[in-house]
């Protein structure tokens, strides 16, 4: 009968806090994640805005290729009317 | 009798125990699966930016490569175009006369250019001369741009200038009274006066 009441003097007062303690500390962790989580969702939904301007290279990449065509024929014109040093 | 109630009293604060932790499992392990949830839905959102990242992203490499090569080929025809027709000594010293220090980084194409000792463009060649240099490093390659307008007006550079003044001539000279006429075939004849050129008949009081 001793050993029964000891045994329930343990399950209430070490077993339960101490099980209670743990899962609260389990709970916050995982609470804890849910703004950093949010967070990096909306820096990876400016990130991915950020990079709408990514497609304008396209472009870019025509006209540095018809720019360096138009100095290419300038050149070519120069080295036609211009004399050569020396 | 009494064993019995004991045993009972002791049966009773058993389950109330056992019932208290389940509970507290319950409520927690409940509570930990709601977080879990917001976790993967901010998780989903997460994988959704970053895949549009990758998505936008992939084809920069190519480009950019595309770009730097085109670029490449560009300044190897320049340097070699203004190598060739200043020769290396006046190459080296237009480019330092426009860009101070940038003899000491030398052509990329021609190693040798570094040992050059540049000479004083800018006393050899007019200010003007180095300021249409360094505007050409602006306009020429733009004009063919079909980008748009290059960075000075080529065809009416001075109308910028001319709207800083008062309005009177520059973009209306229709409303302007002609200039008078003179002459002797002028339309409007006026006599000579005799007493212009002649001494005052009264000085002036001082």
């Amino acid at each position: 009968m001793t050993l029964w009441w000891i045994g329930d003097v343990v399950l209430l007062v070490i077993i339960l806090p101490v099980v209670v303690y743990l899962l609260q500390r389990v709970l916050a962790a995982a609470r804890s994640i849910v703004p950093s989580v949010q967070a990096i969702a909306a820096v990876a939904a400016r990130g991915s805005q950020d990079l709408d301007a990514a497609a304008l290279l396209l472009t870019t990449q025509d006209q540095a290729t018809q720019t360096i065509a138009g100095v290419a024929n300038y050149g070519g014109s120069l080295d036609v009317i211009l004399d050569d040093a020396g | 009798m009494v064993p019995v109630l004991a045993v009972a009293a002791v049966g009773v604060v058993m389950i109330v125990a056992v019932v208290l932790i389940v509970a507290a499992l319950v409520y927690y392990l409940v509570s930990v699966i709601l977080a879990l949830r917001a976790i993967t839905a901010g998780l989903d959102e997460v994988i959704a930016g970053v895949s549009e990242i990758v998505e936008k992203s992939e084809p920069v490499n190519g480009i950019v490569t595309t770009i730097n090569q085109q670029l490449d080929a560009g300044v190897d025809a320049l340097e070699g175009l203004l190598v060739k027709k200043a020769g290396m000594a006046d190459a080296v010293g237009l480019v330092e006369g426009l860009y101070a220090g940038a003899a000491a980084a030398g052509f990329r194409n021609f190693p040798e250019s570094t040992a050059v000792t540049a000479p004083r463009i800018a006393e050899v060649y007019t200010k003007g001369t180095l300021t249409l240099a360094r505007l050409g490093r602006e306009a020429p390659v733009a004009a063919a741009s079909p980008a748009g307008p290059v960075l000075r007006h080529i065809e009416a550079g001075s109308l910028a200038a001319r709207q800083l003044y008062p309005e009177i001539r520059q973009s209306r000279p229709e409303r302007l009274a002609r200039s008078p006429v003179i002459g002797t075939d002028a339309p409007v004849q006026y006599e000579q006066r005799d007493d212009i050129g002649a001494p005052r008949k009264r000085l002036p009081d001082r």
